[in-house]
């Protein structure tokens, strides 16, 4: 409460960094949610077609899957370091860990545009002809696999533009050692990102 | 509540936020303002006009209804209609009226802040109520018309029909947007930003709600958000998730629904609840009964609301087990709710009641409120909900608990407010005058519906048999009472803010609160100094008729 501004709220925007990792927090809360509402139908279809979604599970490629959840643990690191380095004032480190947590990012979503392209080649999309001669369990497993995946995907892209600000911020001097809560609360972000797919990767690639 | 500085207005020596000269001026001054009491005026806008067209397509429909057959349209235009009133009243009125206008507007002044905890995110969250709401509006000019699928959505006929759900579900999606970001808000606000004297059991009582609010707002939305987002998904791209012909399950999609919806339900009337703690001891001159037990019934309204969600599905069928758990919690949220009720009329006991517009808005809440919850309380029976599911019965009831609840105490609050926001004061006989009409009109309104519900009306129908003929005529009687009444309400209003009496009197009606001890209206930044708050809320320490009779 210390840093309750005095003075005009709207030219000088106080800072309280407890304040926006509370606010931070309670939207990840959501996101969890938004995605728990997903896990959900999920684990209901699970429980009513458990064949037909053992047998859809087979199809789906669990070494690009294992491939995209290390790049995706690698990015969490090279962030939590980015926010190490600007923590102990050293800002070309920040950035160039900021860039690095970027393409990996970039990597993750090539990776997904080429396991997505094979499915499609195989005729293995919502509405098309073969999907819909599957059983109806098969249906609703590749629906929530795209549907699931994808807004993790979108999640992702996301987070790009996210961190691409950051870098911008880094470089200006808005994020600095003493002041770098925004950069935290992006990692914190990222982290979610990551911790999704995590709970995505074993539902969908490694339960067969 | 006592605060040890006296004058902690300005005693008008600083321009009021009305008057105040930001970084851009005219309209831009408001619509880029982050200052949370001309958001909270913006809301108050534009919460106003989707609440009058809400109740032209609730005017439109009841007088559909006043003879059996077609009367002014068709059974697909009632469709429409009875979409839209709910879509509209659901998603842009109730939801938003209290906290979004009164929250944002006096949540920071109640507990001594100068603003909320992310005021640029305030202002996105209007934006987004904006964006959603003229995308509802949207679909009725857009060709396929709007929707026609009820404010539910229920699969499969939400993926099949040709009207344009998809605008409806998309506005839905992106006011529950909205509403997260007022939640996330206030919680952060709360927790943060509460004057350091301000411990939890200073705060006022609508504080306590609002906080509750927030944390349904967090953590239901994004349910609701998720199961839309499905259906357009569905609906769009035809990925197999509820429709029964691509393999998904219809009931599973009315779980996810209610899972939000009915939490929603608490979102709307916890701040209405809010306001009349606020005003009542303020208009009885009584200490308010129970404070612990009121904001301890917010935050357990809150828990268990989020646990009953599937007894609006008790026909759609579900284990025993799974009808006598829903069952039973649903009779156990009925009891924080009783508290409130009790301890607002233990509060009254032996008070002054002064009846101000105000207070009589508030007495009719609980009157009003009563009738609507115990006729919830009925439902919560499974066999009676089987015999009264989808009848007129339960248009009835929540109607009682949602305008009788929440619309009055909004009304309420615009009485006991809107001096203060604006310093214009409204002619108090004619506020009386429309209350008693508004009144009356509500339940000519509303009462036939309970009783020709029980008696096999079902709703949504745009046409009925013979025997229902009397209670529909007197019904749609009742509305154009009701109107008269708003009509005259708002037309008060209105007058009051061009030509009515000026005032500068900090504190109006007598309230202990701390919104009545800075100026009229409030300057930009709230307060000269930041209060010290030395006592909790609604200590009357002036009502010495109500303490001598206690000791005789």
């Amino acid at each position: 409460l210390t840093t309750q501004a005095q003075v005009h709220s709207t030219e000088h925007v106080h800072r309280d960094d407890v304040g926006a990792r509370l606010g931070m927090w309670l939207f990840l809360f959501t996101e969890l949610i938004l995605f728990g509402g997903m896990f959900l139908v999920y684990s209901v279809y699970r429980f009513t077609h458990q064949a037909e979604f053992h047998i859809a599970a087979k199809e789906l490629n669990t070494i690009v899957g294992t491939f995209n959840t290390m790049i995706l643990l690698t990015s969490s690191m090279t962030m939590a370091l980015s926010i190490v380095a600007i923590q102990r004032a050293n800002k070309r480190l920040s950035i160039f860990f900021q860039f690095l947590t970027i393409l990996l990012a970039v990597f993750f979503l090539v990776n997904k545009y080429f396991e997505w392209s094979v499915k499609f080649h195989h005729g293995i999309y919502p509405g098309s002809e073969t999907l819909l001669n599957e059983k109806s369990g098969e249906i609703l497993f590749f629906g929530l696999y795209y549907v699931m995946t994808g807004l993790h995907g979108l999640h992702v892209l996301v987070g790009i533009i996210l961190i691409s600000v950051m870098m911008r911020f880094t470089s200006k001097g808005v994020i600095k050692h003493d002041d770098y809560i925004k950069l935290e609360n992006t990692g914190l972000y990222w982290h979610l990102v990551d911790i999704i797919w995590i709970f995505l990767f074993p539902l969908f690639y490694l339960i067969t | 509540m006592t605060t040890d500085s006296v004058a902690i207005g300005t005693n008008g020596q600083e321009p009021s936020y009305l008057e105040y000269k930001g970084k851009h001026k005219g309209i831009l001054g408001w619509i880029l303002s982050t200052d949370h009491k001309r958001i909270g005026i913006l809301y108050l806008c534009s919460v106003l006009i989707f609440f009058f067209t809400g109740v032209v397509f609730g005017f439109l429909m009841r007088l559909e209804l006043i003879s059996p057959g077609e009367t002014i349209v068709t059974a697909q235009t009632y469709n429409k209609f009875f979409t839209l009133h709910g879509v509209i009243m659901i998603f842009l009125f109730i939801i938003p009226a209290i906290p979004a206008i009164f929250g944002n507007f006096f949540l920071p002044i109640l507990i001594g802040a100068k603003d909320v905890a992310f005021p640029r995110l305030n202002l996105l969250s209007w934006y987004l109520y904006i964006t959603g709401g003229l995308l509802a509006l949207l679909s009725i000019v857009m060709p396929g018309g709007p929707a026609d699928t009820g404010w539910t959505f229920y699969i499969p006929y939400s993926v099949r029909t040709d009207t344009n759900v998809i605008y409806a579900l998309m506005a839905a999606f992106i006011l529950g947007f909205s509403s997260i970001l007022t939640g996330l808000n206030f919680v952060t606000t709360v927790h943060r930003l509460r004057t350091q004297s301000m411990s939890w059991f200073k705060m006022p009582l609508s504080v306590w709600s609002f906080y509750a609010t927030a944390w349904v707002q967090v953590l239901a939305t994004p349910i609701i958000g998720i199961t839309l987002l499905l259906v357009v998904i569905e609906r769009v791209l035809h990925v197999g998730i509820f429709d029964p012909a691509l393999g998904g399950d219809p009931v599973l999609y009315q779980h996810l629904f209610w899972i939000y919806s009915h939490p929603a339900v608490y979102i709307m009337i916890l701040p209405g609840m809010g306001i009349v703690s606020e005003i009542i001891p303020v208009f009885a001159h009584r200490t308010i009964f129970g404070y612990k037990f009121i904001a301890f019934s917010s935050i357990a309204i809150a828990l268990f609301g989020s646990l009953v969600w599937a007894h609006h599905m008790f026909t759609v069928g579900m284990s025993d087990a799974g009808e006598f758990i829903f069952s039973l919690l649903t009779m156990v949220v009925a009891i924080p709710s009783a508290i409130k009720v009790f301890n607002w009329t233990a509060t009254l006991y032996k008070g002054s009641i002064e009846l101000a517009p105000p207070m009589l808005y508030i007495l009719a809440f609980i009157f009003l409120f009563s009738i609507g919850g115990l006729t919830g309380v009925m439902q919560g029976v499974i066999a009676i909900d089987i015999q009264v599911h989808d009848t007129s019965f339960i248009v009835g009831h929540f109607h009682y608990v949602m305008f009788g609840g929440t619309g009055f105490a909004f009304f309420a609050a615009l009485h006991y407010w809107l001096p203060k926001m604006f310093g214009h004061m409204y002619n108090i006989k004619r506020a009386k005058i429309a209350f008693w009409i508004i009144f009356f009109g509500f339940n000519f309104l509303y009462f036939p519906m309970l009783i020709m519900g029980w008696l096999g009306m079902p709703r949504r129908y745009y046409d009925y048999l013979p025997q229902f003929h009397p209670y529909h005529l007197i019904s749609t009687i009742g509305s154009w009472i009701l109107i008269l009444g708003l009509i005259i309400m708002f037309t008060n209003f209105f007058i009051a803010l061009r030509r009515g009496e000026k005032i500068t009197k900090k504190n109006l009606w007598g309230g202990e609160t701390l919104e009545w001890q800075i100026d009229t209206p409030p300057t930009h930044e709230n307060f000269d100094e930041i209060p010290v708050v030395q006592d909790y809320p609604y200590v009357y320490k002036d009502n010495e008729i109500a303490v001598e009779e206690e000791k005789v």
